[in-house]
């Protein structure tokens, strides 16, 4: 099979054209404008078939995807950071409107400060919305997140949107080699959308997202969310199994590397995720028993395949890329519910956040975090969760706040 | 608007489609004026609603529409209306529905939504030529949530964030003056209580395509504190006291359909209302009272002298 370079934006736009999406609502922000530009200039030249509208905002946006979905079309579309959170009412809403669709959201650290570079905060901030969430390592697993997240999304056991995610720049601009599927085997993998009981028409009115009165009828249709992204976990297996069997290529709701014999594990998501194998690599040069293990699906949870993965390890090194004042990160304390009252002796979680707004994780970094966790194996206590930030960083820092604070420095710059 | 079939009040619909019985307040003008509406868009309607009283017209399991509703948000229902629109168009033209299944999408909105908080999305679908009908209940303040002063809330009148002695000190936007600067197919103003000048203007947005808007004063007892016995009379006097001109925009042009030989002094429509009841009592604040007629003389100068033909 030949591979094509492509940013991790453009996987994405190939995703949604092998999809054959039908409506994308759109609205620029950086990293992800690729994307809709790629797609927009794939309708200009006829190669796709699909209606773009451009809407005035996020909230409108994620609004006319919801609701064409919702009226029976694939629809397909994407944000990042401000926008995703600037729609972040209608993810709820669209999401308990049960409109399968997808969005990709190129990650980026969230204001204030501002900035253009990747963390996972602003997708983690969408995390109870009912929407499901793949998060990506690969220009490639963008492409095949985006075709197995339409299968999940319609399903008739699911009907729920869901967020493929990728890192702003490390994916969106970083050229990869890319398998672009074969249009027809992404056909059969994926057929036209079968919309069941969805959609507007006259003769055969519809009520959709009507008020409800009282805690009972409330409590019915948000359990009914929680449920069909529960059924997402159990068919995940067989949409994977089918891709696998199609392309050749595996999507494992949570990919394991070098894990079989590993005492100690780094727990990651998304990009930085391929800094932490290359880590793992110069270990076990070294002769240290260790591995990674990285969710996909981060929503649903797969607690089980979590717990499969993380069985026997002695410690484990949660590497949170986003950060939730007050409390660390969020993914530390995911992983560490899911352990909580397994059988066997339970391994110590040593909790790290790094990779905040792009902020790079060395190599160095992934040895220590290593060393800290396999100490506090050794010891048998976790040991306080610690903010990846060097001396040298401090050092600059100090520098900065030097230039900022001095008198005259608007003056002096460039 | 020679050509309507509604030449005298026995052409209008002898009964409603909208069903009863919903949690509207007695004497709900923006009901009164929704009723007449639906009866003459009928059912091959999608609703596409905002946050606002009228969202609690379809409570599960109940629904008095006979087509289909779509709750949305208060900022988003122009939105939802596009995605339909171009839902429903993607269905068209790929077969999958038959032009006899095709519906209108219809946002229904308060004036919260529609004067603030929605009007960046309205503005998008009117600039984008979406082909829609936008319904706006005006009833002047921030009703579902206990009536605090919104965009359309007129100077002076008292709410639940305006209770001093001068009432609202800001002043109603102009929001039909908003949307003709749009230039969108069709925009009107109509008020439940003038039902004939209602139905021809429902009749003619029903016949054009593009972005429309239906502008409906909604005198509303329990925001604006009157026995909801009155409402048609409060209609009728915001229209006789110039209050609310009934006009139309059509093809470049604003036309009066109903613009009163000789209006009434705005007071007679004021001291019917308790949100105005500060501007009479315990004395005549003449100062206030003066303004508001001054607001209304200076506006219909204005179009006046613009020389706005009068049907
Ligand atoms: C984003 C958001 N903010 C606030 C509300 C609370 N809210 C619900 S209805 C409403 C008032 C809407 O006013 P208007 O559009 O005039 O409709 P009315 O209630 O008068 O019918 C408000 C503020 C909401 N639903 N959503
Ligand atoms: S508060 Fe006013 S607008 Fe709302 S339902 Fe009651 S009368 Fe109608
Ligand atoms: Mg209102």
């Amino acid at each position: 099979m030949s591979r094509t370079m492509l940013t991790g934006n453009v996987a994405a736009a190939w995703g949604a054209r092998l999809a054959g999406i039908e409506y994308l609502p759109a609205f620029p922000i950086t990293p992800q404008t690729e994307i809709i530009e790629t797609i927009s200039r794939w309708i200009e030249t006829g190669e796709m078939d699909c209606r773009m509208t451009t809407l005035e905002s996020e909230h409108s946006m994620v609004t006319a995807a919801g609701a064409a979905a919702a009226a029976g079309v694939r629809v397909f579309t994407a944000t990042s950071s401000q926008g995703l959170l600037y729609g972040m009412e209608m993810l709820y809403t669209t999401a308990g409107w049960r409109a399968p669709f997808v969005l990709v959201n190129v990650s980026r650290g969230l204001s204030s400060p501002i900035t253009l570079e990747p963390d996972h905060n602003d997708i983690l901030a969408a995390r109870d919305s009912g929407f499901l969430q793949l998060h990506c390592a690969t220009c490639q697993e963008v492409l095949d997140g985006v075709l197995v997240a339409y299968r999940l999304a319609e399903d008739e056991r699911v009907r729920l949107p869901v967020i493929v995610n990728m890192d702003g720049f490390h994916l969106s601009f970083t050229r990869e080699p890319v398998e672009i599927t074969d249009a027809a085997a992404a056909a059969r993998f994926l057929p036209p959308f079968d919309p069941g009981n969805l959609g507007f028409r006259a003769g055969a009115p519809l009520s959709e997202a009507v008020a409800v009165l009282g805690g009972s009828p409330y409590s019915y249709f948000r359990y009914q969310v929680h449920l069909a992204a529960l059924n997402a976990e159990a068919v995940f297996p067989s949409i994977a199994g089918e891709f696998h069997r199609a392309f050749g290529r595996p999507f494992p709701a949570v990919e394991t590397y070098r894990c079989d014999d590993a005492e100690v594990v780094f727990v990651m998501m998304g990009s930085f995720a391929t800094k932490a194998k290359a880590a793992v690599d110069r270990l076990r040069e070294a002769g240290e028993a260790v591995g990674l293990v990285r969710p996909v699906m981060l929503r649903p949870f797969p607690s089980a395949a979590l717990r499969e993965a993380l069985a026997g390890k002695r410690g484990i090194a949660v590497v949170d890329q986003n950060l939730s004042p007050g409390r660390g990160g969020v993914l530390h304390t995911e992983i560490s519910a899911a352990l909580q009252g397994c059988a066997g002796p339970s391994p110590v979680l040593a909790s790290f956040v790094g990779g905040l707004g792009g902020r790079e994780i060395a190599s160095e970094e992934f040895c220590e975090m290593a060393a800290v966790a396999r100490r506090a194996a050794a010891e048998g206590r976790a040991p306080e969760p610690r903010l990846l930030f060097t001396e040298a960083e401090r050092k600059e820092m100090r520098n900065l706040q030097a230039i900022a604070l001095a008198r005259g420095a608007r003056e002096r710059r460039p | 608007m020679s050509e309507t079939r509604f030449r005298t009040m026995k052409d209008l619909p002898a009964a409603h489609l909208l069903g009863t019985g919903t949690a509207m307040c007695a004497g709900c003008g923006g009901l009164e004026a929704l009723h007449q509406i639906y009866d003459i868009l009928g059912e091959k309607t999608v609703f596409i609603n905002a946050a606002g009283c009228m969202t609690l017209l379809a409570i599960y399991p109940y629904t008095p529409f006979g087509g289909s509703w779509l709750y949305s948000a208060m900022a988003s229902a122009p939105a939802g209306a596009q995605g339909v629109r171009d839902a429903l168009d993607i269905l068209l033209s790929k077969g999958r529905i038959s032009p006899e299944e095709d519906l209108t999408a219809v946002v229904l909105t308060g004036d919260g939504s529609a004067y603030g908080m929605g009007l960046s999305a309205a503005s998008g679908t009117i600039e984008r030529g979406l082909d829609f009908i936008y319904v706006c209940y005006d009833n002047e303040g921030y009703g579902n949530t206990g009536q605090q002063h919104s965009g359309a809330t007129p100077h002076g009148a008292r709410t639940s964030t305006s209770r001093g002695r001068s009432g609202f000190p800001g002043f109603k936007k102009d929001l039909f003056a908003v949307w003709v600067s749009h230039r969108p197919s069709y925009a009107a103003t109509v008020v439940g209580s003038e039902p004939l000048d209602l139905a021809r203007k429902i009749e003619k947005a029903k016949g054009l395509r593009g972005p429309r808007l239906i502008l409906a004063l909604a005198p509303c007892p329990t925001g604006w504190d009157f026995d909801p016995a009155e409402a048609a009379r409060i209609g009728k006097l915001a229209v006789e006291t110039g209050v609310w001109p009934l006009k139309e925009y059509f093809d470049g042009r604003v036309t009066f359909t109903r613009a009163p030989k000789k209006r009434l002094p705005v007071e007679e429509y004021l001291e019917v209302q308790g949100r105005f009841a500060h501007l009479f009592h315990p004395r005549r604040n003449e100062v206030l009272l003066g303004d508001i007629q001054a607001q209304v003389d200076a506006a219909w100068r204005e179009a006046e002298s613009q020389g706005l033909p009068e049907k």
